[in-house]
């Protein structure tokens, strides 16, 4: 009897879970879902803000990939942002992972260093100190001259503009480091042995042990940063403010430009959804491939 | 074993040069606070030739008659609610996911877990409408209401991920003395969340202490300004940037997420560790 009532009791309680999400049921609801809908129908539509909607079809998507000239450009400028920036700062953030993992005396200090970048990369004032570095009589040509290199105008040609932009992601590894640390010392120890008795060398065990059993890391790492760097807006906005000739103009500030400088919701709409079918394919392509090169040791069940 | 000792040495000297080149910019941006803007343009040495507060005088000044002083109290003002109400609301959140069994549950975890990966630029132009609609523009509201609803799945899977290692024997007994479910959340498990709950603080704060995009759209007037606008302002007003006065503001808008960072770097890393938040 006494069991059957604390049993009843039980189930009661259990509902009352509903109580406790229903902060994030309506903000899931009235934040985020209807958000993500509605822009999908906005992105039909013609829309400066004081009017009301207005029906227009396709125009919007048509518009943007035949007439407007500046979409093209700053989709490709995207990727070759999101293709340089994320492989350079995971590949770079290993590489540290690795040294790191040495069990040298100090490491803990070298970790926190290198983590500062990370806490402070996203802000304003950074990109105003790469901005003042980075420009013809900045420091870096000052330092280039003393070394007896030409100057390099970084902000002003296309190609170098886009390197300082990456560079200032790549600066910011330290989060992506702590992450393939974690992952590093998770791999047992006796696999490295085994192996080194087999003969295999530094770099083979890097191949066929290290690298395999962070797979699961590596492909995380890769899907959060390319959603976070296709998205970018600050680093452009602030030091090239897109350019020189445009070279730098990030479909983050293009949404930008349209939406909240020419207040045209409904094309601005339409860049965000193609921006986010972007992010959707590139998701399901890597998680697609991930079959191929992640290894799960408990077989991948979540 | 003399092999190993090479190893190291090699390893040692990578870590420092790599290490002098990632904070050689903060370095250099330290001593350029102290330098004249001519200096900072001109010289190549890394001490200025004399040690002056000016650049921190006329910098804090700002522009027009507003200081930085107003834009630290309202950064403060934007940022100290927004981090407390998302502690608040995903902690409760995530006790609703991590201890009760109710109907429809694993349909909620999946779409909170896949908002995790729901870009902020998709729903970020109806969102504004929706502030603009409410009368909400230019206010500090379009950062607090989504705090407050719990529109922050990273931290709700954080927090869940570590109420997973908290014993659910724990609930029992609670539940066996009369405890409320309420009871249980606030008396009992909230004190033993501390660590996880102060990790989500603290991503929390230096994300919406850098945050530049969505204070750039919401707030408009420049009383309300944050930091972060505060600085753009002061970049771009002038023809020719006062470069001395940006770097003073701008050194001094990153130290208290620095002296935030060196207090508590072991919740930084152990929350990036736990959940593998961006950072």
């Amino acid at each position: 009897m006494r069991q059957n009532q604390v049993k009843k009791k039980w189930k009661m309680r259990d509902v009352r879970g509903l109580f406790y999400i229903s902060p994030w049921i309506i903000g899931f609801a009235a934040l985020q879902l209807y958000p993500f809908l509605s822009s999908l129908y906005y992105s039909f539509t013609q829309y400066n803000v004081l009017g009301s909607p207005k029906w227009v079809g396709l125009a919007n998507y048509v518009r943007l990939f035949t007439i407007d000239p500046d979409f093209k450009k700053s989709i490709l400028v995207t990727m070759e942002y999101a293709l340089f920036s994320v492989p350079a700062k995971l590949i770079f953030a290993l590489l540290i992972a690795i040294v790191l993992n040495m069990k040298l005396k100090g490491i803990n200090l070298c970790r926190t260093v290198y983590y500062i970048p990370s806490i402070l990369g996203g802000s304003v004032a950074v990109s105003a100190l790469w901005r003042l570095m980075f420009m013809s009589d900045g420091i870096l040509n000052k330092l280039f001259a003393l070394a007896g290199l030409p100057p390099v105008n970084w902000l002003g040609q296309a190609g170098t503009a886009m390197f300082t932009i990456c560079l200032l992601q790549v600066w910011q590894f330290g989060s992506s480091m702590v992450l393939f640390l974690a992952a590093l010392k998770q791999i047992p120890v006796d696999l490295h042995e085994a192996a080194e008795i087999d003969g295999a060398n530094r770099i083979k065990r890097f191949f066929y042990i290290t690298l395999p059993m962070i797979t699961p890391i590596v492909f995380f790492n890769l899907i959060m940063q390319s959603i976070n760097a296709l998205q970018n807006f600050t680093s452009a906005f602030v030091i090239t403010n897109g350019g020189p000739l445009k070279s730098t103009y990030l479909i983050g500030m293009k949404l930008y430009t349209e939406g909240f400088s020419n207040f045209k919701m409904g094309y601005a709409s339409a860049i965000s959804w193609i921006l986010f079918v972007i992010i959707l394919v590139f998701t399901l392509l890597v998680f697609k491939s991930s079959d191929a090169w992640v290894y799960y040791e408990d077989g991948g069940d979540f | 074993m003399k092999k190993r000792k090479k190893h190291n040495g090699a390893a040692y000297f990578l870590l420092i040069v790599i290490g002098a080149v990632i904070t050689f910019p903060f370095v250099w941006m330290i001593f350029a606070c102290f330098k004249t803007n001519g200096e900072i343009l001109g010289s190549t040495k890394l001490l200025p030739s004399r040690f002056s507060f000016d650049a921190f005088k006329k910098g804090w000044n700002g522009v027009g008659n507003i200081t930085f002083a107003t834009y630290f109290k309202n950064t403060f003002l934007l940022v100290i609610p927004t981090v407390v109400l998302t502690v608040m609301s995903c902690s409760f959140v995530a006790f609703g996911f991590a201890r009760f069994r109710f109907p429809g549950k694993k349909m909620f975890f999946a779409l909170m877990i896949s908002t995790l990966m729901l870009p902020n630029s998709v729903i970020i132009i109806p969102r504004y409408l929706i502030f603009n609609k409410l009368g909400l523009l230019n206010s500090y509201w379009p950062f607090y209401l989504p705090a407050l609803f719990a529109c922050f799945p990273f931290f709700i899977f954080m927090i869940i991920q570590f109420m997973r290692g908290i014993p659910r024997e724990l609930d029992e007994a609670a539940y066996i003395d009369g405890c409320s479910s309420l009871g249980l959340y606030v008396k009992i498990l909230l004190p033993l969340m501390k660590p996880a709950l102060f990790s989500a603080g603290l991503f929390q704060f230096m994300w919406t202490w850098n945050d530049f995009f969505n204070t750039l759209i919401y707030i408009s007037s420049v009383k309300k300004f944050p930091v972060s606008l505060g600085l753009r302002a002061s970049l771009d007003t002038a023809a020719q940037v006062q470069w001395d006065k940006v770097m003073a503001m701008s050194l001094i808008s990153i130290l208290p997420l620095i002296v935030m960072f060196f207090a508590a770097q072991k919740y930084f890393v152990e929350g990036i560790s736990t959940t593998g938040l961006k950072g």
